[in-house]
């Protein structure tokens, strides 16, 4: 069921009246424009750096690198976790690896990435990677683990062998759970890269942001945060149109 | 008596069952939960299995099904020379994919087999019209209420056109009007059919009702006590039966051979 229009116009109203709340502050001087720019000054900058190309050019490198480290990290994480959700000897070697480097920072291990890879896009790719692995090869295993033993049993008296319980029972059962991982992937995702165009990169949102801090150019600052909360909010919205199409048999109407 | 030897009239025996034991590793040591269990199907037999909770009717039914190895004993149920399934098991609860549409939860065993798509297609059609779902084919579990889930799974279990037909307790979790009106349905498609099957359940009504015998196991470790023949004539009618007078007096008896075991399933 959607919610009632009234709702989705509420969904608007709050951002919009944050703008304007925060216009007035800095119009009627409470907010001193060279520290806090005013929205409209914001929306000026933004559309200066989108005609100049520089804007589109930054957040495209930036998309690519979300995207392709995104394939890299969950395709392996969700094959390795299906595994070690359908086999305990599988899980009991890799759990304690799995458990000991899943909790350290990626972006601390963003240093020794470039002492390897360089600063090129190897990197930025790889950090992504990294970091969205772990989240999405616990959730798919968690998935796998948590479906109910019946559904397996089913398959098996069918019949099923080990490749019958994969693409008939953990795939479909855990997708729900996959998703749960990259959606949680998705927020990291964006957090490392942005810091990892921060500490050393030529391109990318975070560099922008960076670079800005460094000529003192404020409004440009807030653009490139401005981008950055539009670009993880547009991703939210693909994945659930994503998962919506994925998994058409679950009871959406009670979510 | 430590076993019951059920000889079967003149008719071939569909499924036997010889000494099956088996025992589950517990915390504090290996559990019984079937002891040498003895029992044979004639074809075409609607046999019922009831006993307490916890007497091993499941693990009967997986031994059987082939999800268990027993530890000891054997099973015989002849191989079929079309490599379909010899025995299908309808799942007690939870027992349709929630993934799968009807369409593809009835084709799942034809699906398994490598059967044509056209052809499994075809079939899995042929049993959700014989279920009454023909309008849901393209539904998903959650849409579609228990009972008409339960006749999914019993659909399911028929498209591979399995020799016996194993039940456990698939109408436990539906409420009493729906539990009627699905075993008035399941003994139309026994009597088109004619497969043999094999019913677990834990009321006396329901075995009364559907079966033509109905063993009665004792509390854990499981083995068959007793046997009880159900006269009543076919195609039955539940409003008839109830009125029979040995319906009262076979009741009574079931009852009275399955009480004890209750009680000590409960530890009294």
């Amino acid at each position: 069921m959607r919610p009632p229009v009234s709702y989705r116009w509420l969904a608007v109203a709050s951002p919009a009246a944050l703008l304007l709340v925060w216009e007035v502050l800095n119009r009627s001087g409470v907010l001193d424009a060279r520290y806090v720019p005013p929205p409209s000054q914001v929306l000026v900058t933004l559309v200066r750096l989108t005609e100049s190309g520089e804007l589109p050019y930054h957040l495209g490198v930036s998309v690519r690198r979300i995207l392709v480290g995104f394939v890299l990290g969950a395709a392996p994480a969700v094959a390795l976790g299906l595994a070690m959700g359908l086999n305990r000897a599988v899980r009991a070697v890799l759990m304690p690896l799995v458990a000991a480097i899943y909790p350290i920072p990626k972006i601390a291990v963003y240093p020794l990435i470039i002492f390897y890879l360089g600063l090129g896009e190897a990197s930025k790719v790889s950090i992504v990677a990294l970091s969205i692995f772990f989240l999405v090869l616990l959730n798919t295993m968690a998935g796998v683990i948590g479906l109910d033993r019946v559904y397996f049993n089913i398959a098996r008296a069918y019949g099923a062998g080990p490749r019958g319980l994969f693409t008939t029972v953990a795939w479909p059962g855990a997708l729900p759970a996959i998703f749960t991982g990259l959606k949680l992937g998705m927020g990291f995702a964006l957090i490392v890269i942005v810091g990892a165009e921060l500490l050393g990169s030529d391109a990318g949102i975070g560099f922008l942001i960076w670079r800005a801090y460094q000529i003192f150019a404020v409004d440009v600052m807030f653009a490139g945060l401005l981008v950055t909360a539009v670009l993880g909010w547009l991703a939210t919205i693909a994945l659930d149109w994503l998962e919506r199409r994925a998994l058409p048999w679950r009871p959406w109407s009670q979510v | 008596m430590s076993t019951t030897v059920l000889t079967p009239a003149a008719q071939a025996v569909r499924l036997a069952v010889d000494g099956l034991t088996h025992t589950y590793p517990g915390r504090h040591g290996p559990v019984t939960a079937l002891e040498d269990v003895t029992l044979a199907l004639r074809e075409g037999e609607f046999c019922a299995v009831i006993g307490p909770s916890g007497c091993g009717k499941t693990t009967l039914l997986h031994i059987l099904a082939g999800l268990i190895r027993p530890a000891s004993g054997t099973v015989h149920l002849p191989a079929r020379a079309d490599r379909g399934p010899a025995a299908a098991l309808v799942f007690q609860g939870v027992s349709t994919f929630p993934w799968f549409t009807v369409l593809e939860n009835v084709e799942y065993g034809l699906r398994l087999l490598g059967a044509p798509p056209a052809a499994r297609r075809e079939q899995a059609l042929r049993q959700i019209e014989r279920v009454g779902l023909a309008r849901f084919r393209d539904a998903f579990p959650h849409q579609l209420s228990e009972g008409m889930r339960q006749r999914v799974s019993i659909a399911r279990a028929l498209a591979v056109d399995p020799d016996v037909l194993l039940m456990d307790e698939p109408f436990a979790n539906l409420d009493e009007q729906n539990r009627l009106l699905l075993q008035d349905e399941l003994l139309l498609l026994w009597q088109a059919s004619r497969k043999t099957v094999l019913f677990v359940t834990h009321s006396l009504d329901e075995a009364l009702r559907l079966a033509d015998r109905v063993l009665v196991m004792t509390a854990g470790p499981g083995r068959i006590k007793a046997e009880v023949p159900v006269p009543f004539a076919r195609p039955r009618d539940f409003r008839a039966i109830r009125r029979e007078p040995g319906y009262g007096e076979l009741s009574a008896r079931l009852w009275e051979e399955l009480r004890g075991e209750v009680l000590a399933a409960e530890g009294r």
